[in-house]
């Protein structure tokens, strides 16, 4: 069968080419944008479905076709035997319209291998959904009142804890380094490392016995937050000693982009957190920073350059 | 078919009494034949003790298997109390310290034990054919090792426990396109929350555990099936045929018939 290939293959065809455009289309698009993805996916369905029709034309021909094939066979076997009565019910499959039958047996197993897949999908199914699903609903931040903003002095870093779900427990437990730059600017990075996400520290003195504790209302349960006076020249962080500068940008070690940062707004002269953004580098300090703020990415992920292309999409609802 | 040799060994009443069960089990079900075919067979007369880290590791699962649910009785899966359920089952539960040090212990046995198994069959270029399926499914195995271990090291639920899942979910999520869905699904969400902790008990105790039985019942089949392979020093010719075992005559009636197929020939 091999050797018989090489003379009565399939011709050249234009669909290869269109396949491949496909498929360049959908590699674009991880970039690009994910409509592109779509319509690569649709073209290389298009054009795939094509090459494998125009490919596999002859095995599909008629009867007549094929039987000089299976005659080709014995033909080429150095000990001609018997004319293989294993391959006789081949013809039969094939061979359609002529005395086509479909066995009972054939429609019992079908049916009950088709019942069989039809019943575990109806279970898995929702089961799939229910593991995964949950994970990528909600996950929306929501925002913290972190009290008036008299806590805050000009020019002074405070180290911030709060609850965004008071409900959820210490697990919720988190930490934001907050300086009020005046005329209502702050800057606030995240604690969270770039590089795996480890909790970074202020490098410098920490007020520890200036620690004031604001009560608040969080998410309709009562909340607090803790500011700490901190002077801090930089953050480090202490599982693989990444480290940063008072705006956040990397200065040494692993991270691979600045720390992240929280959006704010005033309420009633409270200071409110809003959603978290990535940072890959700040330009200037204090209220005069020029950030560009990208979607929030998780730690280790690159946000510009080249490497972001690995990271096209995050997930939803965040 | 000539009539076999038979070794004339007519066990005592008392015995026959002993037998009695195993000769009703065997009866019914095959498995005293099974069971001895499993344990009882031939190996290269150079192996050695080299050859006994599979089982070790074996072992080293099984006492996991015990210790964890055992240690499952008295945890309790959820954030508010799962550190003061350790610091019960270590402090003030009897043998509980040690049954918790077996575990935590026992993990680094297990997957030491893991690498050493698969240093030696990487030596001995024993993942030859016709054991390479056998190298994929204890590859396999080695991985499902490992996210045992780093499931089951959130369950503590201490400093430890949490930053180094922080940081163990962050690198699955620095994998290229996919990393951070990866990293979303692990968490059961956007953060840590008290959703992770279950998830990682179920997968700790449920999942990988069900998985890693059925894939060590598949090794071993494929260990008894391919045989032992020899050492390479070995001047015996690999892939030796295995011999017909000889019958023997025992005189317990229910072994007359030899079993219908696959089981132990006599």
């Amino acid at each position: 069968m091999a050797n018989g290939e090489g003379g009565s293959g399939p011709g050249p065809t234009i669909w290869p080419v269109g396949f491949a455009v496909g498929i360049v289309c959908i590699l674009a698009g991880l970039i690009v944008s994910p409509v592109a993805v779509a319509a690569g996916v649709i073209i290389a369905a298009i054009f795939g479905f094509l090459w494998a029709r125009e490919a596999t034309r002859e095995y599909r021909g008629t009867a007549e076709q094929a039987a000089p094939e299976t005659a080709a066979a014995p033909e080429m076997a150095p000990a001609p035997v018997a004319p293989r009565p294993a391959a006789a019910p081949e013809p039969d499959m094939f061979d359609e319209g002529l005395d086509t039958t479909y066995s009972r047996s054939v429609f019992l197993e079908a049916s009950t291998l088709g019942l069989a897949a039809l019943i575990g999908g109806l279970v898995t199914l929702p089961v799939l959904g229910f593991v995964v699903l949950p994970s990528f609903q909600d996950q929306e931040y929501p925002d913290v009142n972190l009290g008036p903003l008299e806590n805050f002095p000009e020019n002074k870093w405070m180290i911030t804890t709060f609850f965004r779900d008071p409900a959820a427990g210490e697990v919720d437990h988190r930490v934001a380094y907050i300086r009020n730059n005046g005329n209502l600017s702050f800057t606030i990075i995240s604690n969270r490392c770039a590089h795996l996400g480890c909790p970074v520290q202020p490098n410098g003195l920490v007020a520890g016995n200036q620690r004031k504790t604001v009560k608040v209302i969080q998410e309709k349960q009562p909340s607090q937050v803790t500011l700490t006076p901190a002077a801090p020249s930089g953050f480090g962080c202490p599982c693989h000693g990444g480290q940063y500068d008072l705006e956040g940008n990397r200065t040494a070690g692993p991270p691979v982009r600045a720390l992240d940062r929280y959006e704010y707004s005033i309420v009633s002269r409270n200071l409110v957190l809003n959603k978290p953004y990535s940072v890959a580098h700040v330009y200037g300090t204090g209220a005069d920073a020029k950030i560009k703020a990208y979607p929030l990415t998780g730690p280790g992920q690159h946000v510009d350059g080249a490497e972001s292309w690995l990271y096209p999409i995050q997930p939803p609802g965040r | 078919m000539p009539p076999l040799p038979t070794r004339n060994r007519q066990p005592s009443k008392a015995m026959q009494l002993v037998m009695y069960p195993l000769d009703w089990l065997e009866e019914r079900s095959g498995l005293v034949g099974g069971t001895k075919y499993f344990l009882f067979r031939n190996v290269p007369r150079d192996s050695g003790w080299f050859h006994t880290l599979g089982s070790a590791t074996l072992t080293a699962f099984i006492v996991q298997a015990l210790t964890g649910v055992v240690l499952a009785m008295y945890y309790h899966p959820s954030p508010e109390t799962a550190y003061a359920s350790i610091q019960y089952i270590t402090n003030d539960l009897t043998l509980g310290w040690l049954v918790r040090g077996m575990h935590r212990w026992g993990a680094s046995v297990f997957i030491i034990l893991l690498f050493f198994h698969a240093a030696r069959v990487f030596i001995f270029g024993a993942y030859k054919y016709p054991r390479e399926l056998n190298w994929i499914v204890g590859v396999i195995l080695l991985i499902l090792g490992m996210l045992e271990g780093f499931t089951g090291y959130l369950l503590p639920w201490d400093q430890t426990a949490y930053w180094a899942t922080v940081v163990g979910i962050n690198l699955n999520g620095t994998a290229p396109f996919v990393g951070e869905f990866l990293s979303q699904f692990l968490r059961a969400g956007a953060e840590i929350n008290g959703d992770t902790l279950t998830r990682f008990y179920a997968l700790h105790m449920l999942v990988i555990p069900g998985a890693l039985i059925g894939l060590i019942l598949l090794h071993l089949y494929l260990v008894v099936r391919l045989g032992v392979t020899s050492p390479p020093w070995s001047e015996e010719a690999a892939g030796r045929e295995r011999p017909e075992p000889e019958p023997v005559d025992t005189g317990r009636t229910g072994l007359v018939q030899p079993a219908p197929r696959g089981g132990y020939k006599r």
